[in-house]
Protein backbone atom coordinates (compact mmCIF):
# COMPACT_ATOMS: atom_id res chain seq x y z
CA UNK A 1 0.00 0.00 0.00
CA UNK A 2 2.84 2.37 0.97
CA UNK A 3 6.42 1.58 0.07
CA UNK A 4 9.21 3.90 1.13
CA UNK A 5 12.64 3.37 -0.38
CA UNK A 6 15.82 5.12 0.70
CA UNK A 7 13.90 8.23 1.66
CA UNK A 8 16.07 11.22 2.51
CA UNK A 9 14.97 14.67 3.47
CA UNK A 10 17.05 17.71 4.32
CA UNK A 11 16.11 21.25 5.28
CA UNK A 12 19.07 23.16 3.92
CA UNK A 13 22.06 21.46 5.47
CA UNK A 14 20.00 19.84 8.22
CA UNK A 15 19.58 16.16 7.30
CA UNK A 16 16.33 15.21 8.99
CA UNK A 17 15.58 11.85 7.34
CA UNK A 18 18.71 9.93 6.46
CA UNK A 19 17.57 6.61 5.06
CA UNK A 20 14.03 5.46 5.64
CA UNK A 21 12.84 2.14 4.23
CA UNK A 22 9.50 0.64 5.08
CA UNK A 23 6.61 -1.12 3.48
CA UNK A 24 3.11 -0.80 4.88
CA UNK A 25 0.37 -3.32 4.06
CA UNK A 26 -3.32 -2.57 3.45
CA UNK A 27 -5.28 -2.39 6.72
CA UNK A 28 -2.12 -2.21 8.75
CA UNK A 29 -1.86 0.22 11.66
CA UNK A 30 1.69 1.47 12.05
CA UNK A 31 2.55 3.56 15.08
CA UNK A 32 5.59 5.81 14.92
CA UNK A 33 7.33 6.80 18.14
CA UNK A 34 10.57 8.59 18.89
CA UNK A 35 12.09 11.58 20.63
CA UNK A 36 11.29 15.16 19.64
CA UNK A 37 13.10 16.24 16.50
CA UNK A 38 13.73 12.71 15.29
CA UNK A 39 11.84 13.38 12.04
CA UNK A 40 8.49 11.69 12.72
CA UNK A 41 6.38 14.58 11.43
CA UNK A 42 8.67 15.10 8.49
CA UNK A 43 8.37 11.42 7.56
CA UNK A 44 4.58 11.58 7.72
CA UNK A 45 4.46 14.80 5.70
CA UNK A 46 6.65 13.26 3.01
CA UNK A 47 4.06 10.51 2.52
CA UNK A 48 1.56 13.00 1.11
CA UNK A 49 4.27 15.30 -0.16
CA UNK A 50 3.52 18.23 2.09
CA UNK A 51 7.31 18.23 2.21
CA UNK A 52 9.33 17.97 -0.95
CA UNK A 53 11.34 14.78 -0.97
CA UNK A 54 15.10 15.24 -1.26
CA UNK A 55 16.02 11.72 -2.33
CA UNK A 56 14.53 8.25 -2.63
CA UNK A 57 11.06 7.07 -3.58
CA UNK A 58 7.65 6.69 -2.01
CA UNK A 59 5.10 4.50 -3.74
CA UNK A 60 1.44 4.71 -2.84
CA UNK A 61 -0.52 1.89 -4.40
CA UNK A 62 2.45 1.47 -6.74
CA UNK A 63 2.39 5.07 -7.93
CA UNK A 64 5.67 6.85 -7.38
CA UNK A 65 4.73 10.13 -5.72
CA UNK A 66 8.25 11.47 -6.19
CA UNK A 67 7.70 11.28 -9.94
CA UNK A 68 7.01 14.74 -11.37
CA UNK A 69 4.34 13.29 -13.65
CA UNK A 70 2.26 11.91 -10.77
CA UNK A 71 -0.78 14.09 -10.05
CA UNK A 72 -0.23 14.67 -6.34
CA UNK A 73 -3.75 16.04 -5.85
CA UNK A 74 -5.19 12.72 -6.99
CA UNK A 75 -2.92 10.88 -4.56
CA UNK A 76 -3.89 13.15 -1.70
CA UNK A 77 -7.56 12.36 -2.25
CA UNK A 78 -6.66 8.86 -1.09
CA UNK A 79 -4.46 9.92 1.80
CA UNK A 80 -6.23 11.69 4.64
CA UNK A 81 -4.24 13.63 7.19
CA UNK A 82 -5.03 14.71 10.74
CA UNK A 83 -2.88 17.40 12.32
CA UNK A 84 -1.88 18.11 15.89
CA UNK A 85 -3.36 21.61 15.60
CA UNK A 86 -6.60 20.40 13.94
CA UNK A 87 -6.43 23.05 11.19
CA UNK A 88 -10.19 23.27 10.80
CA UNK A 89 -11.38 26.06 8.52
CA UNK A 90 -12.64 28.73 10.94
CA UNK A 91 -14.79 30.55 8.36
CA UNK A 92 -16.86 27.45 7.67
CA UNK A 93 -19.32 25.57 9.84
CA UNK A 94 -18.58 22.03 10.91
CA UNK A 95 -20.62 20.47 8.13
CA UNK A 96 -19.16 22.89 5.56
CA UNK A 97 -15.68 21.92 6.71
CA UNK A 98 -16.55 18.34 5.92
CA UNK A 99 -18.35 19.01 2.64
CA UNK A 100 -15.98 21.48 1.01
CA UNK A 101 -13.51 19.03 -0.44
CA UNK A 102 -16.03 16.48 -1.76
CA UNK A 103 -17.90 19.41 -3.35
CA UNK A 104 -14.96 21.21 -4.90
CA UNK A 105 -12.52 18.41 -5.58
CA UNK A 106 -14.79 15.46 -6.31
CA UNK A 107 -17.61 17.63 -7.66
CA UNK A 108 -20.07 15.72 -5.50
CA UNK A 109 -23.71 16.76 -5.42
CA UNK A 110 -24.61 19.07 -2.54
CA UNK A 111 -27.29 16.74 -1.19
CA UNK A 112 -25.07 13.68 -1.31
CA UNK A 113 -22.12 15.45 0.26
CA UNK A 114 -24.38 16.68 3.04
CA UNK A 115 -25.86 13.27 3.67
CA UNK A 116 -22.44 11.67 3.82
CA UNK A 117 -21.11 14.48 5.98
CA UNK A 118 -23.92 14.00 8.47
CA UNK A 119 -23.27 10.26 8.55
CA UNK A 120 -19.61 10.94 9.34
CA UNK A 121 -20.56 13.37 12.09
CA UNK A 122 -22.83 10.73 13.57
CA UNK A 123 -19.93 8.33 13.46
CA UNK A 124 -17.69 10.66 15.47
CA UNK A 125 -20.59 11.54 17.76
CA UNK A 126 -21.04 15.18 16.77
CA UNK A 127 -24.21 15.22 14.74
CA UNK A 128 -25.70 18.05 16.80
CA UNK A 129 -22.68 20.28 16.07
CA UNK A 130 -23.15 20.30 12.29
CA UNK A 131 -24.08 23.95 12.01
CA UNK A 132 -21.78 25.59 14.52
CA UNK A 133 -18.41 27.15 13.77
CA UNK A 134 -15.22 25.37 14.93
CA UNK A 135 -14.50 28.18 17.40
CA UNK A 136 -17.23 26.96 19.71
CA UNK A 137 -15.94 23.38 19.91
CA UNK A 138 -13.65 21.84 22.50
CA UNK A 139 -10.28 20.47 21.40
CA UNK A 140 -11.49 16.90 21.38
CA UNK A 141 -14.54 17.83 19.33
CA UNK A 142 -12.37 19.77 16.88
CA UNK A 143 -10.12 16.80 16.34
CA UNK A 144 -13.08 14.50 15.77
CA UNK A 145 -14.42 16.92 13.18
CA UNK A 146 -10.98 16.99 11.55
CA UNK A 147 -11.05 13.19 11.34
CA UNK A 148 -14.53 13.28 9.82
CA UNK A 149 -13.38 15.91 7.33
CA UNK A 150 -10.49 13.71 6.21
CA UNK A 151 -12.77 10.67 5.96
CA UNK A 152 -15.18 12.58 3.72
CA UNK A 153 -12.78 12.10 0.84
CA UNK A 154 -13.00 8.34 1.40
CA UNK A 155 -9.25 7.91 1.74
CA UNK A 156 -7.59 4.54 1.72
CA UNK A 157 -4.84 5.67 4.05
CA UNK A 158 -5.00 7.95 7.08
CA UNK A 159 -2.01 9.77 8.52
CA UNK A 160 -2.17 11.08 12.08
CA UNK A 161 0.47 13.48 13.41
CA UNK A 162 0.19 13.53 17.20
CA UNK A 163 -3.59 13.93 17.04
CA UNK A 164 -4.00 14.07 20.81
CA UNK A 165 -0.94 16.10 21.82
CA UNK A 166 -2.74 19.45 21.83
CA UNK A 167 -5.65 18.13 23.88
CA UNK A 168 -6.49 18.41 27.55
CA UNK A 169 -6.04 14.96 29.10
CA UNK A 170 -9.75 14.37 29.61
CA UNK A 171 -10.35 14.70 25.85
CA UNK A 172 -7.67 12.33 24.66
CA UNK A 173 -9.89 9.30 25.12
CA UNK A 174 -12.73 10.41 22.84
CA UNK A 175 -10.32 10.96 19.95
CA UNK A 176 -8.46 7.69 20.47
CA UNK A 177 -11.83 5.94 20.58
CA UNK A 178 -12.66 7.22 17.09
CA UNK A 179 -9.26 6.13 15.84
CA UNK A 180 -9.67 2.66 17.33
CA UNK A 181 -13.01 2.33 15.60
CA UNK A 182 -11.37 3.33 12.33
CA UNK A 183 -8.63 0.75 12.78
CA UNK A 184 -11.24 -1.90 13.47
CA UNK A 185 -12.97 -1.05 10.20
CA UNK A 186 -9.75 -1.86 8.39
CA UNK A 187 -8.35 1.58 7.61
CA UNK A 188 -4.65 1.68 6.77
CA UNK A 189 -3.16 4.05 9.32
CA UNK A 190 0.18 5.64 10.12
CA UNK A 191 0.03 7.25 13.54
CA UNK A 192 2.66 9.40 15.21
CA UNK A 193 1.80 9.47 18.90
CA UNK A 194 3.06 9.51 22.43
CA UNK A 195 0.10 7.41 23.56
CA UNK A 196 1.86 4.14 24.26
CA UNK A 197 -1.39 2.55 25.43
CA UNK A 198 -2.90 3.17 22.03
CA UNK A 199 0.22 1.85 20.30
CA UNK A 200 0.07 -1.36 22.29
CA UNK A 201 -3.61 -1.93 21.85
CA UNK A 202 -4.22 -0.86 18.25
CA UNK A 203 -0.85 -0.96 16.55
CA UNK A 204 0.06 -3.86 14.31
CA UNK A 205 3.60 -2.62 14.28
CA UNK A 206 5.55 0.02 16.15
CA UNK A 207 8.41 1.94 14.60
CA UNK A 208 10.99 3.69 16.74
CA UNK A 209 12.67 6.60 14.97
CA UNK A 210 15.74 8.46 16.11
CA UNK A 211 18.16 10.78 14.36
CA UNK A 212 16.47 10.36 10.97
CA UNK A 213 16.59 6.57 10.94
CA UNK A 214 14.17 3.81 11.78
CA UNK A 215 16.16 2.37 14.63
CA UNK A 216 13.88 -0.52 15.49
CA UNK A 217 10.52 -1.91 14.45
CA UNK A 218 8.46 -4.76 15.77
CA UNK A 219 5.03 -5.84 16.92
CA UNK A 220 4.05 -3.76 19.96
CA UNK A 221 4.42 -6.56 22.51
CA UNK A 222 7.99 -7.23 21.39
CA UNK A 223 9.11 -3.64 20.94
CA UNK A 224 7.77 -2.54 24.30
CA UNK A 225 8.48 -5.79 26.15
CA UNK A 226 11.80 -6.70 24.69
CA UNK A 227 13.50 -3.78 22.94
CA UNK A 228 16.80 -4.70 21.28
CA UNK A 229 18.44 -1.38 20.56
CA UNK A 230 20.05 0.68 23.32
CA UNK A 231 18.44 3.89 22.12
CA UNK A 232 15.01 2.26 22.08
CA UNK A 233 15.54 1.08 25.64
CA UNK A 234 16.63 4.54 26.71
CA UNK A 235 13.62 6.20 25.08
CA UNK A 236 11.12 3.69 26.42
CA UNK A 237 12.68 3.99 29.86
CA UNK A 238 11.82 7.68 29.79
CA UNK A 239 8.27 7.52 28.48
CA UNK A 240 6.86 4.36 29.98
CA UNK B 1 -10.88 89.52 6.52
CA UNK B 2 -14.34 89.19 5.08
CA UNK B 3 -15.33 85.74 3.98
CA UNK B 4 -17.06 85.91 0.55
CA UNK B 5 -19.80 83.34 0.36
CA UNK B 6 -20.89 84.79 -2.99
CA UNK B 7 -17.83 83.50 -4.81
CA UNK B 8 -18.35 80.05 -3.28
CA UNK B 9 -21.92 80.10 -4.56
CA UNK B 10 -20.66 81.18 -7.95
CA UNK B 11 -18.20 78.26 -8.03
CA UNK B 12 -20.63 75.74 -6.54
CA UNK B 13 -21.55 74.14 -9.90
CA UNK B 14 -17.85 73.71 -10.71
CA UNK B 15 -17.13 72.19 -7.32
CA UNK B 16 -20.03 69.83 -7.88
CA UNK B 17 -18.61 68.72 -11.23
CA UNK B 18 -15.19 68.51 -9.63
CA UNK B 19 -16.54 66.34 -6.84
CA UNK B 20 -18.07 63.94 -9.35
CA UNK B 21 -14.74 63.68 -11.13
CA UNK B 22 -12.90 63.15 -7.85
CA UNK B 23 -15.30 60.33 -7.04
CA UNK B 24 -14.80 58.93 -10.53
CA UNK B 25 -11.02 59.08 -10.31
CA UNK B 26 -11.10 57.46 -6.88
CA UNK B 27 -13.45 54.68 -7.91
CA UNK B 28 -11.41 53.94 -11.01
CA UNK B 29 -8.22 53.97 -8.96
CA UNK B 30 -9.75 51.66 -6.35
CA UNK B 31 -11.12 49.21 -8.91
CA UNK B 32 -8.08 49.01 -11.17
CA UNK B 33 -5.65 49.29 -8.26
CA UNK B 34 -7.31 46.43 -6.40
CA UNK B 35 -7.34 44.03 -9.34
CA UNK B 36 -3.79 44.92 -10.30
CA UNK B 37 -2.74 44.81 -6.66
CA UNK B 38 -4.05 41.28 -6.15
CA UNK B 39 -2.19 40.15 -9.24
CA UNK B 40 1.06 41.86 -8.21
CA UNK B 41 0.77 40.68 -4.61
CA UNK B 42 0.37 37.07 -5.76
CA UNK B 43 3.23 37.63 -8.19
CA UNK B 44 5.55 38.77 -5.43
CA UNK B 45 4.68 35.61 -3.49
CA UNK B 46 5.83 33.28 -6.28
CA UNK B 47 8.45 30.87 -4.98
CA UNK B 48 10.70 31.25 -8.00
CA UNK B 49 12.96 34.25 -7.33
CA UNK B 50 13.26 35.11 -11.00
CA UNK B 51 9.51 35.23 -11.48
CA UNK B 52 8.79 37.21 -8.31
CA UNK B 53 11.57 39.72 -8.88
CA UNK B 54 9.75 41.97 -11.42
CA UNK B 55 6.78 42.25 -9.06
CA UNK B 56 9.08 43.16 -6.22
CA UNK B 57 10.69 45.87 -8.37
CA UNK B 58 7.31 47.26 -9.30
CA UNK B 59 6.33 47.62 -5.64
CA UNK B 60 9.67 49.16 -4.70
CA UNK B 61 9.53 51.73 -7.48
CA UNK B 62 5.94 52.84 -6.97
CA UNK B 63 6.20 53.00 -3.20
CA UNK B 64 9.61 54.60 -3.27
CA UNK B 65 8.82 57.60 -5.48
CA UNK B 66 6.34 60.45 -4.91
CA UNK B 67 2.94 60.12 -6.53
CA UNK B 68 3.34 63.68 -7.79
CA UNK B 69 6.40 62.66 -9.78
CA UNK B 70 4.56 59.62 -11.11
CA UNK B 71 1.58 61.67 -12.28
CA UNK B 72 3.76 64.24 -14.03
CA UNK B 73 5.90 61.56 -15.66
CA UNK B 74 2.89 59.63 -16.86
CA UNK B 75 1.03 62.66 -18.12
CA UNK B 76 3.86 64.52 -19.81
CA UNK B 77 6.22 61.71 -20.75
CA UNK B 78 4.88 58.15 -20.72
CA UNK B 79 1.42 58.61 -22.27
CA UNK B 80 2.57 61.02 -25.02
CA UNK B 81 5.45 58.66 -25.79
CA UNK B 82 3.05 55.77 -26.32
CA UNK B 83 0.01 57.35 -28.00
CA UNK B 84 1.35 60.73 -29.10
CA UNK B 85 -1.40 62.55 -27.21
CA UNK B 86 -2.36 63.01 -23.62
CA UNK B 87 -5.31 63.60 -21.38
CA UNK B 88 -5.22 64.68 -17.77
CA UNK B 89 -8.04 62.44 -16.61
CA UNK B 90 -6.62 59.33 -18.23
CA UNK B 91 -3.13 60.08 -16.93
CA UNK B 92 -4.49 60.65 -13.41
CA UNK B 93 -6.39 57.37 -13.46
CA UNK B 94 -3.34 55.49 -14.69
CA UNK B 95 -1.03 57.03 -12.11
CA UNK B 96 -3.45 56.60 -9.22
CA UNK B 97 -4.16 52.98 -10.15
CA UNK B 98 -0.54 52.01 -10.63
CA UNK B 99 0.44 53.69 -7.38
CA UNK B 100 -2.41 52.22 -5.34
CA UNK B 101 -1.71 48.78 -6.83
CA UNK B 102 1.74 48.76 -5.22
CA UNK B 103 0.32 49.44 -1.76
CA UNK B 104 -2.64 47.12 -2.26
CA UNK B 105 -0.29 44.34 -3.39
CA UNK B 106 1.48 44.56 -0.04
CA UNK B 107 -1.87 44.54 1.78
CA UNK B 108 -2.91 41.38 -0.06
CA UNK B 109 0.41 39.73 0.60
CA UNK B 110 0.35 40.56 4.28
CA UNK B 111 -3.26 39.35 4.51
CA UNK B 112 -2.46 36.03 2.88
CA UNK B 113 0.71 35.53 4.93
CA UNK B 114 -1.22 36.23 8.12
CA UNK B 115 -3.25 33.05 7.63
CA UNK B 116 -1.76 30.12 9.50
CA UNK B 117 0.08 27.82 7.11
CA UNK B 118 -1.77 24.85 8.57
CA UNK B 119 -4.83 26.09 6.66
CA UNK B 120 -3.10 25.66 3.32
CA UNK B 121 -1.69 22.30 4.37
CA UNK B 122 -5.08 21.04 5.50
CA UNK B 123 -6.67 22.16 2.24
CA UNK B 124 -3.93 20.56 0.15
CA UNK B 125 -4.06 17.34 2.18
CA UNK B 126 -7.76 17.13 1.27
CA UNK B 127 -6.86 17.03 -2.40
CA UNK B 128 -7.44 20.67 -3.30
CA UNK B 129 -4.98 22.16 -5.74
CA UNK B 130 -3.24 25.43 -4.96
CA UNK B 131 -5.83 27.58 -6.71
CA UNK B 132 -8.77 25.87 -5.00
CA UNK B 133 -7.09 26.17 -1.60
CA UNK B 134 -6.47 29.88 -2.21
CA UNK B 135 -9.97 30.52 -3.44
CA UNK B 136 -12.03 28.58 -0.91
CA UNK B 137 -9.84 28.58 2.17
CA UNK B 138 -7.13 31.24 2.24
CA UNK B 139 -8.60 34.28 0.46
CA UNK B 140 -11.97 34.27 2.27
CA UNK B 141 -10.14 34.39 5.59
CA UNK B 142 -7.49 36.83 4.41
CA UNK B 143 -9.98 39.25 2.86
CA UNK B 144 -11.65 39.90 6.21
CA UNK B 145 -8.33 40.93 7.68
CA UNK B 146 -7.55 43.07 4.64
CA UNK B 147 -10.60 45.30 4.92
CA UNK B 148 -9.23 47.80 7.47
CA UNK B 149 -5.91 48.40 5.68
CA UNK B 150 -7.66 48.44 2.29
CA UNK B 151 -10.11 51.04 3.63
CA UNK B 152 -7.16 53.12 4.74
CA UNK B 153 -5.63 52.87 1.31
CA UNK B 154 -8.88 53.90 -0.38
CA UNK B 155 -9.10 56.99 1.84
CA UNK B 156 -5.53 57.90 0.97
CA UNK B 157 -6.42 57.43 -2.67
CA UNK B 158 -9.31 59.92 -2.47
CA UNK B 159 -6.99 62.51 -0.98
CA UNK B 160 -4.18 61.73 -3.40
CA UNK B 161 -6.50 62.25 -6.36
CA UNK B 162 -6.14 65.99 -5.64
CA UNK B 163 -2.76 65.76 -7.36
CA UNK B 164 -4.65 65.27 -10.62
CA UNK B 165 -5.17 69.06 -10.60
CA UNK B 166 -1.51 69.31 -11.63
CA UNK B 167 -2.30 67.75 -14.99
CA UNK B 168 -5.45 69.80 -15.50
CA UNK B 169 -7.96 67.10 -14.67
CA UNK B 170 -10.90 69.24 -13.52
CA UNK B 171 -11.50 67.65 -10.12
CA UNK B 172 -12.06 69.46 -6.79
CA UNK B 173 -8.61 70.97 -6.35
CA UNK B 174 -8.50 72.08 -9.96
CA UNK B 175 -11.55 74.29 -9.37
CA UNK B 176 -10.18 75.42 -6.05
CA UNK B 177 -7.04 76.62 -7.76
CA UNK B 178 -9.07 78.23 -10.54
CA UNK B 179 -11.11 80.14 -7.97
CA UNK B 180 -7.94 81.19 -6.21
CA UNK B 181 -6.55 82.45 -9.50
CA UNK B 182 -9.64 84.42 -10.37
CA UNK B 183 -10.32 86.16 -7.03
CA UNK B 184 -6.96 85.94 -5.29
CA UNK B 185 -8.87 84.39 -2.41
CA UNK B 186 -7.33 81.61 -0.35
CA UNK B 187 -9.70 80.79 2.49
CA UNK B 188 -12.81 80.34 0.36
CA UNK B 189 -11.49 77.95 -2.30
CA UNK B 190 -9.27 75.82 -0.11
CA UNK B 191 -11.66 75.56 2.82
CA UNK B 192 -14.42 74.55 0.44
CA UNK B 193 -12.16 71.88 -1.03
CA UNK B 194 -11.16 70.70 2.45
CA UNK B 195 -14.79 70.34 3.52
CA UNK B 196 -15.71 68.34 0.41
CA UNK B 197 -12.74 65.97 0.86
CA UNK B 198 -13.66 65.52 4.49
CA UNK B 199 -17.22 64.63 3.56
CA UNK B 200 -15.98 62.11 1.00
CA UNK B 201 -13.52 60.41 3.33
CA UNK B 202 -15.97 60.37 6.22
CA UNK B 203 -18.64 58.75 4.05
CA UNK B 204 -16.19 56.07 2.94
CA UNK B 205 -15.08 55.44 6.54
CA UNK B 206 -18.68 55.04 7.55
CA UNK B 207 -19.40 52.55 4.75
CA UNK B 208 -16.29 50.52 5.56
CA UNK B 209 -17.11 50.49 9.23
CA UNK B 210 -20.54 49.08 8.49
CA UNK B 211 -19.12 46.46 6.16
CA UNK B 212 -16.63 45.41 8.82
CA UNK B 213 -19.37 45.07 11.41
CA UNK B 214 -21.51 43.04 9.02
CA UNK B 215 -18.65 40.64 8.30
CA UNK B 216 -17.75 40.37 11.98
CA UNK B 217 -21.22 39.17 12.93
CA UNK B 218 -21.44 36.68 10.09
N1 LIG C 1 9.98 23.47 7.66
C1 LIG C 1 11.16 23.19 8.26
N2 LIG C 1 12.24 23.93 7.99
C2 LIG C 1 13.43 23.68 8.58
N3 LIG C 1 13.63 22.69 9.46
C3 LIG C 1 12.58 21.91 9.78
C4 LIG C 1 11.29 22.13 9.20
N4 LIG C 1 10.44 21.21 9.71
C5 LIG C 1 11.16 20.46 10.56
N5 LIG C 1 12.44 20.87 10.61
C6 LIG C 1 13.52 20.25 11.43
O1 LIG C 1 13.51 18.88 11.20
C7 LIG C 1 13.78 18.16 12.37
C8 LIG C 1 12.74 17.09 12.59
O2 LIG C 1 11.49 17.71 12.80
P1 LIG C 1 10.15 16.89 12.95
O3 LIG C 1 9.08 17.89 13.14
O4 LIG C 1 10.00 15.94 11.82
O5 LIG C 1 10.41 16.09 14.28
P2 LIG C 1 9.37 15.25 15.13
O6 LIG C 1 9.98 13.92 15.30
O7 LIG C 1 8.02 15.31 14.53
O8 LIG C 1 9.41 16.01 16.51
P3 LIG C 1 8.20 16.32 17.52
O9 LIG C 1 8.04 15.09 18.38
O10 LIG C 1 8.75 17.47 18.33
O11 LIG C 1 7.01 16.67 16.74
C9 LIG C 1 13.87 19.19 13.50
O12 LIG C 1 15.23 19.40 13.77
C10 LIG C 1 13.28 20.43 12.91
O13 LIG C 1 13.91 21.56 13.41
MG1 LIG D 1 6.17 16.25 15.07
Amino acid sequence: MIRVEKLKKSFGTNEVLRDINISIQPQEVVVVIGPSGSGKSTFLRCINRLETITEGHIYIEDKDITDKKTDINKIRENVGMVFQQFNLFPHKTVIENIMISPLKVKKAKESEAKEKGMALLRKVGLEEKANVYPDSLSGGQKQRVAIARALAMEPKIMLFDEPTSALDPEMVGEVLEVMKQLAKEGMTMVVVTHEMGFAREVGDRVIFMDGGYIVEENIPAELFGNPQNERTKLFLGKVL
Amino acid sequence: MDFRFDIIVEYAPFFLKGTLLTIGLSLAGIAIGTILGLFIGLGKMLKNRWLSFPFECYITIFRGTPLMVQILLIHFAVVPFIIDDTNGIAAAIIALSLNAAAYIAEIFRAGILSIDKGQMEAARSLGMNHVQAMRYIILPQASKRMIPPLGNEFIILIKDSSLASLVAAPEIMYWGRAMNGQYFAVWEPYLTAAVIYLLLTLSLSYLLHRLERRLATE
